[in-house]
């Protein structure tokens, strides 16, 4: 059974990959079932393997293609450099923003853009804030990773008017950002000297308890979850409440995941077999808590054959 | 140099009793929360029913402070008239002002209260002028309490940009994350400082000693595990001791407090309007100590700022109610990040 049509996104890269890497990354997509690709640098402004410039051309490719293209912002602002960044980013009108900190939103809001994405990170929780955003001039919402399904079903249910939603559906949680630079910490490096050391890890730095259970993801200044977020059985559910499903690229085998979820999508792969199969790309265990009310680690089993 | 404006400090308390202690120690504001996940320290025993607000609020003023209401939580669709009907109370009990993290609380507030002053939480995560000024704009913020991630040299180029008047932390728990942008506590236990009010809730800690030493868990987690030797700490969870490539260690921040003392003739040359003491979950004798010291330096400070100098003592008594029993200036020094 074919579920309601629902568009793909590949979210914005999260780790740091050497240049080459990142094209060849980028290359592949233009080929893959995503519709929309997010592309930017949105989690430390001393990563510059690509710069805005590079980042653009990058976009055009994948414009090219045929893909809607969305520039995303920096989620943490510290620095004026952050802030000229940020303003170059408005400035251009070839492609849509996501705005991932309330700068980006005065800044598009000033520049009467009226079509950027209200990213995850701007905790938009209740109607009447996403209804600012949209009298700011956001057409499509992000959800922050801890909003709950029926959290969002009741946002929907009383906005005033429609707005695009998307949801994260597939990868490593991006749960807190810091000042501190944690990789950096690691290797016993200050962040203004830190080498540059999130380069040779593709799918970020395992953190452990001490009884060696994988607990959480050090990324530079980002901490992510250990788990994969993995709404692959809970998508007929999912899909009655979102437009668009964003997938998180990771280390290897992003392309696979965007077409098993088209599959999914198209009705051509059962849900519960899906995530059955999601098994072979994922770099952990995965999980679904949040989307259930649940601790966000845990995974909710879901009896996805009655939906089918 | 004496600074130009006059610094407030402004303390927490969880109790009335907390508050009077404020007061009496030299606060210029009292901040408090509502007994319920309006605020973003709802703990079991902690915060203020309306008979103790109101008394609150008649102490303070009697003696000229001004009181300060946290509805710094993100309501949701389901339980958005909590959060509202928080915010004419506060205006029914004449609170001085309240501090909201929430666009739509902001501009709920602005329309209802035209006449209540309203403060920008931390969770809130406004690290720029251009962010500060965008609620000063949409809702008529006239203070911001900034996150705990910006160096001095940052925050004063923020207060060179914006009317807003700039609050910062001086003291106490020291979140290491963006505030506001932290979900890791959700992760682990379903609860959020965003959501719920709360970090790391006591309601999934537990204690137990195993022939291994004191493990601490958050969940079921194992945040931390303590030899003979060691202070066993609160299960926070980014101050646990984890593995990381074989290595074990305070992967994220130690237990440790923030202590800006000997910053503050700089952050008063910055510009910064107000310092806040962290610790609502702390005791009225925590509240008293820690006021005490900041009120004689902050005195010091702006008697004759040239002559400033940290006390010996003033250190020596923030070190005992010190979470860890150690400090440091987090972001605002470079190295800390």
């Amino acid at each position: 059974m074919e579920m309601k049509p629902v568009k793909l996104a590949l979210g914005p890269l999260l780790y740091y990959w050497s240049r080459q890497a990142t094209l060849d990354f980028y290359a592949q997509i233009a080929d893959s079932p995503a519709d929309i690709v997010y592309v930017g640098e949105t989690v430390c402004s001393r990563r510059h393997e690509l710069r805005l410039d590079d980042w653009l051309e990058v976009a055009q490719v994948l414009a090219d293609a045929g893909k809607e293209v969305v520039l995303s912002s920096q989620s943490l602002i510290e620095s004026e450099s952050d802030l000229k960044t940020l303003r170059r980013i408005v400035a251009q009108t070839r492609f849509r923003v996501e705005a991932n900190d309330m700068s980006a939103v005065r800044l598009l809001a000033e520049a009467g853009r009226r079509d950027w994405i209200a990213g995850p990170t701007l905790n938009i929780f209740n109607p009447q804030t996403l209804g600012l955003m949209m009298e700011a001039g956001a057409s499509r919402w992000v959800i922050a990773p801890e909003m709950t399904g029926a959290a969002l079903a009741d946002v929907r249910a009383a906005q005033a008017a429609p707005i695009e939603t998307e949801i994260m559906a597939w990868g490593r949680l991006p749960l807190a950002h810091s000042a501190r630079c944690f990789t950096a910490r690691h290797f016993n490096l200050q962040k203004d000297t830190c080498e540059f050391r999130c380069l040779g890890l593709a799918d970020g730095l395992a953190l452990r308890t001490r009884e060696g259970e994988a607990f959480l993801t050090l990324n530079g200044v980002q901490t992510q979850s250990a788990r994969v977020y993995n709404l692959l059985a809970d998508l007929p559910e999912v899909c009655r409440s979102a437009e668009i499903l964003r997938i998180s690229p990771q280390g290897s085998h992003t392309a696979n995941v965007l077409e098993l979820f088209r599959n999914t999508i198209d009705g051509t792969i059962p849900a519960a077999q899906a995530f059955e199969q999601s098994a072979q790309w994922m770099v952990d265990q995965p999980c679904n808590g949040f989307w259930h009310g649940r601790p966000g680690l845990e995974l909710h089993q879901v009896a996805t054959s009655t939906c089918l | 140099m004496t600074p130009k404006q006059r610094i407030e400090l402004v303390c927490p308390a969880g109790s009335l009793p907390a508050l009077k202690s404020a007061v009496d120690h030299g606060a210029d504001c009292v901040y408090v929360g509502f007994k319920d996940a309006t605020n973003a320290r709802n703990f079991t025993g902690l915060n203020f029913d309306p008979t103790a607000m109101r008394e609150g609020v008649r102490y303070a003023h009697a003696k000229q402070r001004k009181v300060l209401l946290a509805l710094n939580t993100y309501p949701q669709a389901a339980n958005w008239k909590d959060w509202t009907a928080a915010i004419d109370r506060a205006a029914d009990f004449g609170i001085d002002a309240v501090i909201l993290a929430d666009p739509g609380l902001m501009a709920y507030a602005h329309q209802t209260h035209p006449q209540l002053r309203l403060h920008l939480s931390v969770q809130g995560s406004a690290t720029s002028y251009e962010a500060i000024n965008f609620y000063r704009e949409r809702f008529g913020i006239q203070r911001a309490v900034l996150p705990r991630v910006l160096s001095l040299a940052q925050i004063e180029h923020a207060i060179a940009n914006t009317p807003v008047e700039i609050e910062v932390f001086g003291f106490g728990g020291l979140c290491v994350m963006v505030e506001g942008r932290c979900a890791l506590s959700a992760y682990a236990t379903g609860e959020s400082p965003n959501c719920n009010g709360a970090c790391s809730p006591g309601k999934h800690v537990r204690w137990e000693q195993t022939p291994a030493g004191m493990e601490t868990r958050l969940n079921g987690i194992l945040i931390d595990r303590f030899g003979d030797e060691e202070r066993a700490g609160y299960p926070t969870l980014c101050k646990g001791r984890f593995d990381v490539n074989g290595e074990t260690y305070y992967a994220i921040e130690e237990p440790t407090s923030l202590n800006t003392l000997e910053l503050l003739p700089e952050l008063a040359r910055a510009g910064v309007r107000a310092i806040k003491i962290e610790g609502r979950q702390r005791s009225p004798a925590y509240v008293a100590q820690v006021t005490k010291v900041w009120r004689a330096a902050l005195d010091r400070l702006m008697g004759d700022a040239a002559q400033f100098a940290v006390q010996p003592a003033w250190m020596a008594e923030l070190d005992k109610v010190s979470e860890g029993r150690s400090h440091t200036l987090g972001a605002y020094y470079r190295p800390w990040k």
